[in-house]
């Protein structure tokens, strides 16, 4: 067992293809709510072996695509004090801000490293003590422990010179949120990976509330055909619930050891959502305790520019996924992965460059 | 969003695995799977750095059963896609 | 947002570098001989056609697993100069040495660019050398350029313009090997890994071909920017399309691996050793078989066919039956969370 190759087993997608070919009686709509999920149908071109009756939309689970311009804002103003490096996953380098990227900032001289873990930023830190690093912390709950942890290390080793700015978020409150807006939808594909840390639990009240199923789903082809199969099973005989699919990797309750570090280190708290507006309690924030690693209490943000939205773009609707990216006007002219305007059309796995790619 | 991928533990030392993806081998942190019980072969998931989370096999060889079924339907199809020179999915 | 300033994007050999190429130096330098665009440009000189190109490396690291930056050096202008159907003769080589470099180490390249000449057959026929002061560059630096002669029959290779529907694609192997073994010793990787960059010069394996056969409709190596930044680059406003299948590409576990890991894709990750062929259907078989028997050809494949039903497009039939299609790359590739 590699849990690789075996998922992505050609006779079985096509056999699951035909299934739900057979049972699907009417169109539906599922949402994968995470960007990874994107990239995996995007990659393995799975729309085209489904039924017209189904119709895949991404949701809110690009950490890149919800984040505010204000944050890459104040991003770029940190990176401009002579003495912060900033370090961060290279999804964020080429969002833009109201004026101006970290790419660019590079290449005007201020010290922008990307990195593949939080690990590195602190190795980092603890390389160039006379420096501030700071860690820019974007991502779900998959993401958000392993900055818990770097903080808890940071503290444990009593370094003065690592900062985190914060942008975690958290997702149930955005699935809830994208229904109450009334966004047509008929399931949920549920992200596995922030499930692998949070477990099942988080999502039993949108069965009970809104009516609509769950289904946790892998990321490989045979995942994503199953979970797709799996909702449709639940539509088409009326039994909405939150089910696991990808049971090597979920467990019911999650990574508890994960969640603790991450509430040591967090509190839950308002956020902005680019499409939905601020969401209670969706945003994770550094508490008091830890008040010495957060960026936002201890880096000045001097020169900061006022925020300027793009005219136009409407990521905020295609989150929701009430519009496609092809209704947009700047979609493919103004706006393209090489000149992002929306952060849709910024990260790989955002709903406007994954149409690029692939459904221009 | 959230890139994981598994990866099999080759060797533990202390908080991080050396772990083997494909032949090359990563590092991965261990912090947010210090309660469970791991050994050199077992497979974890990867996360920016760290294992998030042991792969259970039994429940990936049941998956993998389950589809099982669909031999019979995969049969049927490659008979019918013989004999009308078409593809069908 | 416009760019005022040159990105590192700029380099990536993708959609960034193209434009900056087109609104800029093919702007101001514009001529009949530069607008072939091809690997190398086609210069007809006294009664003969001569193939000429030229190229900066500035590897970072310097030594890599499989190579260094002469080895790169040599065999990329050996490869461009090869894949317009020219055989190599004479090489210049500009050095840009940072005060500081070791001598024992600039010993150590230029001792493998003279291996690697060797091996390629070509002469390393004059040299420039310029010290710059400590971090103005990046340890060494080098300019390559080429000349070579190119047979009266093999001048429409480069710009593929003989290329019809149902032609067949091949490539000698293994792709993006160069591009992740550099990626693995990057600072701070935390990855170790028996990969080799794929860094090799063509120029014999592609006399091979000639040997079988002279109607090679297309050549190119994939360094930046992958085989999906050529295929894709290759149909532009073209009136027929391309369909590869991602089954037949040779793509090794270690590579995949780390592509996993960092989020990149290796259709658009760098190749050092690696050349595309367009040639007629009934000549595929024995160009494949030909190429095998050559060292660096041992895992050649047919990957798939220039079509008619998707103009101006490169799709990839994914190894599960799925489609999507294929674009420029549009930046650098980085590692990624998502």
């Amino acid at each position: 067992m590699r849990y690789i190759d075996e998922f992505r087993d050609r006779d079985t997608v096509r056999a699951l293809a035909a299934e739900i070919k057979k049972i699907s009686t009417r169109p539906v709509k599922l949402m994968e709510v995470c960007g990874g999920h994107t990239m995996s149908i995007q990659k393995f071109g799975l729309p085209a072996l489904l039924p017209d009756t189904v119709e895949l939309i991404s949701g809110p689970g690009c950490p890149v695509c919800v984040t505010s311009r204000s944050y890459i804002d104040k991003a770029v103003a940190f990176s401009q004090q002579k003495d912060v490096i900033i370090t961060t996953y290279g999804d964020l380098i080429r969002v833009p801000g109201s004026e101006s990227t970290l790419e660019k900032e590079h290449a005007a001289g201020a010290d922008v490293r990307v990195v593949y873990s939080v690990l590195d930023a602190l190795k980092i830190a603890r390389e160039q003590p006379a420096k501030k690093v700071v860690f820019l912390g974007i991502g779900f709950e998959t993401t958000a422990p392993g900055t818990a942890v770097a903080i808890l290390q940071a503290a444990r080793e009593k370094l003065t010179n690592f900062f985190v700015y914060s942008a975690h978020k958290v997702m149930p409150p955005a699935m809830a949120a994208l229904i109450d807006e009334g966004v047509q939808i008929n399931g949920y594909i549920g992200p596995g990976h922030v499930s692998t840390i949070t477990g099942k639990g988080i999502y039993e009240d949108i069965p009970k509330k809104f009516g609509l199923g769950v289904v946790i789903s892998g990321f490989e082809p045979t995942d994503l055909m199953q979970s797709v199969l799996m909702l449709i099973r639940q539509i088409e005989t009326g039994k909405p619930q939150v089910e696991i699919q990808y049971k090597r990797a979920v467990r019911p309750e999650g990574n508890r050891k994960a969640k603790q570090m991450m509430n040591e280190v967090f509190e839950p708290g308002d956020d902005w959502w680019r499409g939905l507006g601020v969401l209670k309690d969706s945003g994770l924030k550094i508490r008091p305790k830890y008040a010495a690693f957060d960026a936002e209490k201890n880096i000045r943000a001097d020169g900061m520019v006022p925020l300027r939205e793009p005219k136009g773009c409407i990521c905020g609707d295609i989150l929701k996924g009430i519009k496609k990216p092809k209704d947009c006007r700047l979609f493919a002219t103004v706006c393209t992965p090489r000149d992002p305007v929306g952060s849709c059309m910024v990260s790989g796995e955002g709903a406007c460059q994954a149409y690029y790619l692939y459904n221009r | 969003m959230c890139l994981s991928i598994p990866a099999k533990i080759e060797k533990i030392e202390g908080e991080t695995a050396v772990c083997s993806v494909g032949g090359s081998t990563y590092q991965a942190s261990l912090m947010m799977l210090q309660t469970e019980e791991l050994a050199p072969g077992d497979y974890v998931l990867i996360h920016t750095g760290f294992a998030i989370q042991k792969l259970d096999k039994e429940e990936a060889e049941a998956s993998l059963k389950a589809f099982d079924e669909f031999k019979k339907l995969n049969e049927e199809m490659d008979r019918e896609e013989r004999e009308t020179n078409q593809r069908l999915i | 947002m416009k760019d005022t300033k040159i990105l590192m994007g700029h380099g990536s050999g993708g959609l960034m570098t193209h434009e900056l190429i087109d609104r800029l130096f093919v702007r101001y330098f514009n001529n009949p001989v530069l607008q072939q665009q091809g690997d190398s440009a086609l210069l007809p000189l006294s009664g003969k056609n001569l193939a000429f190109t030229t190229d900066s490396f500035v590897v970072d690291p310097v030594f890599f697993p499989g190579g260094n930056i002469g080895k790169l050096a040599v065999a990329g202008t050996v490869n461009d100069l090869a894949v317009s159907g020219a055989v190599p003769r004479y090489l210049s080589v500009g050095f840009i040495l940072e005060e500081g470099l070791m001598l024992d180490e600039l010993e150590e390249i230029v001792k493998t660019m003279a291996e690697e000449a060797a091996r390629a057959g070509v002469l390393i026929a004059t040299g420039d050398t310029k010290v710059v002061e400590k971090g103005k560059c990046d340890k060494i630096f080098i300019n390559t350029s080429g000349v070579g002669e190119i047979n009266e029959r093999r001048l429409s290779i480069s710009s593929g313009k003989d290329i019809r529907p149902g032609d067949k694609i091949i490539i000698n192997g293994g792709i993006a090997e160069h591009g992740m073994a550099i990626m693995t010793t990057r600072n701070g990787m935390n990855i170790s890994s028996p990969l080799l960059s794929d860094c090799a010069s063509l120029n014999g394996l592609i006399s091979h071909v000639f040997e079988v056969s002279e109607n090679i409709r297309f050549m190119r190596d994939p360094t930046r920017g992958g085989l999906a930044t050529v295929l894709s680059e290759l149909v532009q406003q073209k009136d027929f399309g391309i369909r590869i299948q991602e089954d037949k590409l040779v793509i090794k576990d270690t590579v995949r691996g780390i592509c996993e890991l960092l989020g990149f894709d290796p259709l658009f990750v760098a190749n050092e050793g690696k050349v595309v062929l367009i040639v007629p259907e009934n000549e595929a078989d024995r160009i494949v078989t030909a190429m095998r028997e050559h060292p660096l050809g041992k895992e050649t494949a047919v990957i798939g066919e220039i079509t008619d039903r998707h103009p101006g497009k490169a799709w990839i039939e994914t190894i599960v039956g799925g489609e999507r299609m294929l674009d420029m790359l549009s930046g650098q590739q980085l590692p990624r969370i998502c």
